[in-house]
């Protein structure tokens, strides 16, 4: 799999000293191969996290196309965007982002049973044990604290070993000890032969990452 | 398991507050669709029961019965009372022209005390000529009634084989009727022997009004229908002209009183359920887009997940359905619990006839209502369901980190 940004950029409307739009994202290539763990970081309200939705398919940019092996993700109709989201893509977004009626399990199984596929139980309890959490399968995600939720959402994204990982901010809630696992785990991935892609603004990311970013206020440095 | 198609069901388990309030909102706006569309049909059912226990075009009665009104109390309100006039009178309305078919009544009220099991309006009628009674009565019994013999409304504490004494004479309730929703459901009906034994009795007595009576010798009313050819208003101008010292009226007169005050009972009622439904809808909108948008992390949620727009949709939209399927079968629920007891009360409190539609009609207006509520939430949500399978995923979660 390869991911390709092409002059990708994304403005908002927002009144600013001479016009009423705002750059959140400068015209920016980008590319990112499978087994390569890019990193990203940049200061708050950079555009980072704009970046990465545009990468995910979830927003629409304002110029330029995002390609996944050749196609324009954007040029997909909604129901084929989503099915490939499904099968390819793990997002880890920024926050909270749990199903409050289901079990943690639930949750994690859920980019399977969200089609009707069998749930894989088996390797989410996996992916559980690695993240210290499987004593938590059955609780509900009110019950959990924020490091927790964390570590559930990292293993939802990463259940149905997605071709392309993007995650935002994935250890902000967590300790030392589990930040060194989640990135273990990212960096595992792209051994794996995943592309994956982190915002992140732990400084010690560099170690486990193939390429650093950098956002700086709306432009992307390599 | 597809989630997708358990979700809604989890959602609705998760939130019991939330679901409740939605359920109770559905089952309001069910109860008064179905209990409305109730009402105004038992109100309907009453007035066509009354009409066709009438049975007749024209009742003559003596004069002063006319004008002093109490015929409509007697006949349709179910107040007890009676009036007599000669024979000789029915013998001279008889031969008028265009008369089809003719049959004397004979009222009797029983005392409330004393002499009598019970108050009610006793109604004799002439087993040889009566065309108005008789087919009814013969639903409830077959055979021709013996002396002492009588025939019981449905509302009367008194059952086949029971013994009720009228002013000191044993009479056997030979049958039970159906229940008309009118003022015949508190009656008791008998031939025309046995009716004129317990007037005589009640003169016997000294309990009558009428003192100088001969109960051979009189008749309380007479009810014709039109000969073929004839017109109800010959007849009965004909009647008023030519018969001396009585009245002969129409009996879809005497009802009008009770159509129009019907009319005017269905028409609030139909306006009330137009009322409800609205506002309902409009409650049902704003209660659906709250639960909805309090959830739209949730939903932006499974969009990253990979959700489509169009399974968004559904999983609202199947919430809604569920509602509504468990708040309109409550509703209606509610409502058969609330009419089916009460509806001698509600008779009573309006005044009107009120006869309860058959079970298949009834089980018919259940499943309306249960459509109608479905159809009104799914209206109702179907603004909140393309409103979130239109959400703006990245939005939705850079907020409230
Ligand atoms: N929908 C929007 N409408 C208007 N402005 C927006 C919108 N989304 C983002 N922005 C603006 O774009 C800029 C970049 O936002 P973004 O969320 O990408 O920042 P970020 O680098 O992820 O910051 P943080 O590290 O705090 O998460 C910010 O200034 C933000 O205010
Ligand atoms: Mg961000």
């Amino acid at each position: 799999m390869i991911l390709k940004a092409e002059k990708l950029s994304k403005e908002f409307i927002r009144e600013t000293k001479n016009t009423n739009r705002f750059c959140a994202v400068q015209e920016t290539d980008f590319v990112l191969e499978s087994g390569s763990f890019a990193v990203l970081t940049g200061r708050s309200g950079s555009g980072k996290s704009t970046f990465l939705h545009m990468l995910s398919g979830l927003m629409t940019p304002t110029s330029g196309r995002v390609l996944i092996d050749d196609k324009d993700i954007y040029q997909l109709p909604d129901q084929e965007l989503s099915r490939f989201r499904n099968q390819h893509i793990g997002v880890i977004p920024q926050g909270q982002t749990a199903l409050h009626s289901l079990t943690v399990l639930e949750n994690i199984c859920l980019p399977y049973t969200l089609y009707g596929e069998e749930a894989h139980e088996t390797e989410a309890l996996a992916l559980l044990e690695k993240l210290e959490i499987a004593h938590l399968k059955t609780a509900l995600p009110a019950e959990l604290s924020g490091g927790e939720l964390r570590r559930m959402a990292i293993a939802r994204a990463f259940l149905r070993k997605p071709e392309l990982i993007l995650a935002d901010e994935p250890t902000s809630d967590l300790d030392d000890q589990n930040t060194e696992i989640v990135f273990q785990f990212l960096r595992q991935a792209a051994q794996d032969g995943a592309a994956v892609f982190a915002v992140t603004h732990e400084t010690n990311a560099a170690q486990y990452a193939d390429r650093l970013f950098r956002m700086n206020a709306g432009q992307l440095q390599g | 398991m597809k989630i997708s198609s358990a979700l809604p069901l989890r959602n609705l388990r998760g939130n019991p507050v939330r679901t409740a309030i939605l359920i109770f909102l559905t089952a309001i706006l069910s109860l008064m669709i179905f209990g409305g569309t109730l009402m105004i049909t038992s109100l309907k059912t009453g007035l066509h029961s009354l009409e066709s226990r009438l049975g007749a075009d024209i009742m003559v009665v003596p004069y002063e019965a006319a004008t002093k009104s109490n015929l409509e109390t007697i006949v349709l309100q179910g107040a007890t009372g009676y009036f007599y006039m000669d024979e000789a009178k029915y013998q001279k309305i008889a031969s008028t022209e265009g008369i089809g078919q003719i049959s004397a009544q004979f009222f009797l009220a029983s005392a409330s005390s004393g002499c009598c099991s019970l108050s009610v309006q006793i109604i004799g009628f002439d087993p040889d000529t009566d065309f108005t009674i008789t087919p009814w009565i013969k639903k409830s019994y077959g055979q021709t009634l013996q002396k002492y013999d009588i025939i019981v409304g449905n509302d009367l504490n008194a059952f086949v084989g029971d013994t009720l004494i009228f002013y000191g004479v044993e009479c056997r309730v030979a049958a039970k009727l159906d229940k008309t929703g009118t003022s015949f459901d508190t009656a008791v009906f008998t031939n025309q022997e046995t009716i004129k034994a317990l007037i005589q009795s009640s003169l016997d007595k000294n309990m009558n009004e009428f003192k100088n009576i001969n109960p051979d010798k009189v008749v309380s009313c007479v009810l014709i229908n039109a000969a073929e050819g004839y017109t109800v208003e010959d007849v009965l101008n004909d009647i008023n002209l030519h018969v001396k010292k009585v009245k002969a009226v129409r009996t879809k007169d005497m009802i009008s009183g009770i159509s129009d005050s019907l009319a005017g009972v269905s028409d609030i009622i139909s306006i009330l359920i137009i009322v409800v439904w609205i506002a309902g809808m409009l409650i049902l909108l704003l209660a659906f887009a709250m639960s909805i948008s309090q959830r739209k992390k949730e939903f932006a949620v499974l969009r990253v997940i990979g959700a489509s727009q169009n399974q968004l949709a559904g999983i609202v939209m199947q919430e809604a359905l569920l509602l509504c399927l468990a708040g309109s079968l409550m509703g209606a629920v509610l409502g058969l619990l609330i009419l089916l007891p009460f509806q001698q009360v509600i008779e009573e409190f309006l005044n009107l006839p009120f006869l309860l539609p058959s079970a298949v009609q009834i089980a018919g207006y259940v499943l309306a209502a249960v459509i109608l509520t479905i159809l009104t939430g799914c209206i109702a949500v179907s603004v909140s369901a393309f409103r979130i399978s239109r959400i703006d995923t990245a939005l939705i979660l850079r907020g409230d980190t």
